[in-house]
């Protein structure tokens, strides 16, 4: 093999579980040193997908190539080559972050500093709290260290940005950048819109074990217009705004969220404020584009998202 | 992994089982405290066996219990809650293989099985005038064989039962072989139907060579098969069934 090659090669990936196929004919490649988001709903396959290609997973059908190599049969030569941070858990609950990074570091051949790796995803006060004290961020970040320590060529992350606040997130996602830049190559899942639009180069959108659409995320976020979002402080009758000549179908969502669908965005907003301001109805929140992937499963597949 | 890779690997990973088995309080509860408690307790008492020493009885059954509360109670918890909180997955995606963990979990189970066997004989010698007598070289291959044994079983249960269930399945073993397992109740005070089934155990075989070889330097025949049968079977059980996820 060499560096011209995928980094991922997946080709009619069928994965059953008992009569019901989890993962369905997916195929997709990944080239080198780019970020590439499998998007879709909790149960779409990705993690599945994603265990198959970290070699803990058996597939049905199809093949599967992982820098080169097969994930399970040539498993203790790609092993030294990737990180794979799991959705949740994996470490001693009574063992420090400093403790966990040097260990994980006998495991490789050429590893990181252990406490460089501390620093760089923010743990150096935490490094010798007790891993069960650590929040959920903090967890998370330590698992993301734990898959930097044997410098992977390719890095599986699996929701791996789950649980942080907006700041750690944030945080996260100029890590992600800077690796990328450094060449390393990144196969991240998601199921929220926004981190897959704003970190990815690349996005496979999957559902039902099956690919809807693959593209750049601005390839995505043409599908994505023309709806108004609108959140009041108090009740509002929606016949008050289906009478709103720039409206075309008004609906409520069980939680408040009023969607407005619109072929002129721009003209609804000042009809909605100014309809509002005139009922004395004060606005919370206001916005142009769903933002959801509910609303753009609906455009690409003309179907809400299965329970 | 490299040979010299390996090594490092897995001294760091045995060194990591030992550090974080004195942490866990029930650890050394169960493996540490129970142990000194049992034999001082039973030394003290004279409850038991009439003619010879005493503490040349309870010793050894002391030592297997020893050897029974870190292989099977707190290697087999330990393991269970690591399979449950993915520890054992997160090991699985690096390139430190399961051979080698499996032989860190050994070493550090003989780690711990010496400090306890330095404790027990030191409380022995020192309070109960024990003197060591018998064959030391072949009271070392016992208990390894009797590790062997009790880690298999420890090892079965964690690897196809859930933690909260090891935890409970592992502890009332435990018991029951300390009720039943000739560790400090000789066999012959037992009730009679019970007795062949109890001769049958891994617990009775092991500390009834240990007893043997650490007062006259010979192998019991029938026992010492016995235990050389369990711990040939349930390692070879333990690896067969085990699930990682």
């Amino acid at each position: 093999m060499s560096d011209a090659d995928p980094a991922i090669q997946v080709d009619g990936l069928v994965k059953r579980y008992g009569s019901r196929a989890v993962v369905d004919a997916l195929s997709f490649e990944v080239q080198r040193g780019e970020i590439f988001a499998l998007l879709g709903p909790n149960g779409a396959g990705k993690s599945t997908t994603v265990e198959i290609l970290e070699g803990y997973r058996e597939r049905d059908e199809g093949t599967v190539r992982v820098l080169g190599l097969d994930p399970i049969g040539e498993a203790g030569r790609l092993k030294p080559r990737i990180g794979v941070m799991l959705q949740s858990g994996g470490l001693y609950l009574t063992m420090t972050p400093r403790e966990a990074v040097r260990l994980f570091a006998t495991f490789y051949l050429h590893p990181n500093d252990p406490d460089e790796m501390l620093t760089l995803v923010g743990l150096d006060e935490a490094a010798g709290t007790r891993y069960r004290r650590l929040s959920g961020g903090q967890k998370q970040r330590l698992s993301l260290a734990l898959a930097l320590i044997g410098r992977p060529e390719l890095l599986f992350l699996d929701e791996a940005t789950a649980g942080m606040d907006p700041q750690a997130r944030r945080v996260t996602w100029n890590l992600i950048r800077s690796l990328r830049d450094s060449g390393v190559t990144v196969l991240l899942t998601t199921h929220y819109l926004e981190e897959a639009e704003r970190l990815a180069d690349r996005v496979a959108i999957i559902d039902a074990g099956r690919l809807i659409k693959i593209g750049t995320p601005s390839d995505l976020a043409g599908v994505d217009t023309g709806g108004v979002r609108l959140r009041t402080a108090m009740p509002v009758d929606l016949e008050v705004l289906r009478d709103l000549p720039a409206a075309a179908k008004v609906h409520q969502n069980g939680d408040g969220l009023i969607e407005l669908e619109t072929g002129n965005a721009p003209q609804l907003l000042v009809e909605i404020t100014e309809r509002l301001r005139d009922v004395d109805v004060p606005i919370l929140e206001l916005r142009v584009g769903s933002g959801s992937l509910e609303e753009l499963f609906l455009r690409l597949t003309g179907e809400g998202l299965r329970e | 992994m490299k040979p010299a890779a390996l090594v490092t690997a897995i001294g760091a990973q045995c060194r990591t089982e030992v550090v974080l088995t004195l942490r866990r309080g029930e650890s050394v509860l169960v493996t540490i405290v129970v142990p000194i408690v049992l034999l001082v307790f039973f030394a003290s008492a004279r409850v038991l066996p009439r003619g010879g020493r005493g503490i040349d009885y309870l010793l050894p059954g002391t030592l297997a219990l020893a050897v029974i509360s870190t292989s099977l109670v707190s290697l087999g918890i330990a393991t269970a809650y690591e399979r449950y909180y993915g520890v054992l997955k997160r090991l699985g995606s690096t390139p430190f293989p399961r051979s080698g963990l499996v032989a860190a979990k050994m070493l550090a189970v003989a780690t711990i099985e010496v400090i306890q066997i330095a404790l027990l004989a030191g409380v022995g010698a020192i309070f109960f005038a024990w003197r060591p007598h018998g064959s030391f070289p072949l009271a070392l291959l016992v208990l390894g064989l009797g590790t062997l044994a009790f880690a298999g079983l420890g090892l079965i249960l964690a690897g196809n039962l859930r933690a909260e269930a090891t935890l409970a399945g592992a502890n009332g073993v435990f018991v029951f072989f300390l009720l039943i397992g000739g560790l400090f109740v000789p066999l012959d005070h037992l009730p009679g139907w019970l007795v062949p089934f109890a001769r049958l155990l891994p617990a009775d075989a092991l500390s009834d060579v240990l007893r043997s070889v650490l007062r006259y330097a010979k192998l019991p025949w029938s026992s010492a098969i016995t235990l050389f049968a369990w711990a040939l079977a349930l390692p070879v059980i333990a690896a067969r069934t085990f699930q990682w996820e």
